[in-house]
């Protein structure tokens, strides 16, 4: 199954590249890391749970998105792995 | 760019999933204004969405994703009056479905022959809120050169205000697009009113000032609201929610759209001052 991903490199957004995986394995490098990571992780972890994904190879690539917007790109990766 | 919209002061915002949105983008444009719509919708300005034309698959996902209590209505491509019908029965729908009180309303994009020429019609139907006019398309299926001048407009321009002030619903012209030509704008935003169009689309931030000090309210309406307002203030002391002025119920959406009015009234320095 080839990657997913969605998103851009653009203030407030974020690339979320996914592979799939017999695990959950998150990297989030953000610009905004020492203040949001844990909250970052929090969102992706919420929406794979939601999504009832329990295995899974994330890479958020963070440029100041907001919650909504990283819930989206993280979803729409999903889908586009999952196409 | 979207958490941004609401500030420049527009009266509305169109969000776009066609034109604007590459065809590789769509599936995640649609998911990112959905979350944009549920967790951080702009306030104190009316939403639309552009979704893509009735003729493709695309429309009905993107109805399914946006349609609720955030968006104050879409905004229909190609709009024909048989697509402004099917597209207010998909929204009835929906809205019983999800459970929705308010009505989403219709903003139909002319841009064809075919949906000029039904532009009466359609101006009847209940749900729009008004007219756009789409020019360049328009120009486009009439093969038709565009210009800045407009004249090739003319009679679009002018056959649009007419429906749609005949149906009492707001004509929206075309977008001016040069958007470094201030002048330019806000001839075409004078040349669009003298044809009785009472509002403007904007592409850029920078046009939504001369767009306003354009289509800004006249002396007759700002008198209007203010004696709404007056009236308002005095059924208030007595407890009423509706009252009636010059043999006309007044409710909340009017007595709204006379604040709104003497807003913008009072942004561009138009109230008298014994008002102000």
């Amino acid at each position: 199954m080839k990657p997913g991903i969605a998103g851009t490199l653009e203030s407030n957004d974020a690339v979320f590249t996914v592979r799939p995986a017999s695990t959950r394995h998150v990297v989030i490098s953000s610009v905004v890391d020492a203040f949001y990571h844990d909250q970052i992780a929090q969102v992706i972890e919420t929406t794979l749970n939601e999504l009832g994904i329990d295995g899974l190879d994330v890479l958020c690539e963070d440029k100041g998105a907001l919650d909504y917007t990283l819930r989206a790109r993280l979803i729409a990766a999903i889908r586009r792995m999952e196409a | 760019m979207i958490q941004n919209a609401d500030v420049f002061g527009a009266d509305a915002l169109i969000f776009d999933l066609e034109d604007a949105v590459a065809a590789h983008e769509k599936d995640a444009a649609r998911l990112l204004l959905a979350g944009f719509l549920a967790k951080a919708r702009p306030q104190e300005v009316r939403v639309y969405v552009r979704i893509n034309g009735l003729d493709t698959p695309l429309a009905c996902t993107d109805l399914e994703a946006v349609v609720g209590d955030a968006v104050d209505g879409i905004v229909l491509p190609k709009a024909g009056l048989a697509e402004v019908m099917e597209l207010s029965t998909i929204l009835h729908n929906l809205e019983a479905q999800k459970g929705l009180e308010k009505k989403i309303a219709i903003l139909p994009i002319v841009e064809t022959a075919k949906s000029l020429v039904e532009v009466e019609e359609i101006a009847k139907l209940s749900r729009l809120d008004g007219i756009l006019l789409g020019a360049e398309d328009l120009s486009a299926d009439m093969e038709f050169e565009r210009t800045k001048a407009g004249t090739e407009i003319e009679y679009p321009r002018a056959r649009i205000a007419f429906a749609c002030k005949a149906a009492r619903i707001e004509a929206i012209d075309t977008p001016f697009t040069d958007t470094n030509d201030p002048d330019g704008l806000r001839e075409d935003c004078l040349h669009s009113q003298s044809l009785g169009m009472n509002a403007k689309a904007a592409i850029h931030p920078n046009q939504i000032e001369t767009i306003h000090a354009v289509f800004s309210p006249s002396p007759k309406r700002i008198e209007w609201a203010l004696r709404i307002r007056a009236a308002a203030r005095k059924a208030g002391e007595q407890n009423l929610g509706v009252f009636s002025l010059d043999g006309k119920m007044v409710d909340k959406p009017i007595i709204d759209r006379a604040e709104k009015i003497l807003r913008a009234a009072e942004r561009f320095g138009l109230l008298p001052e014994e008002r102000a």
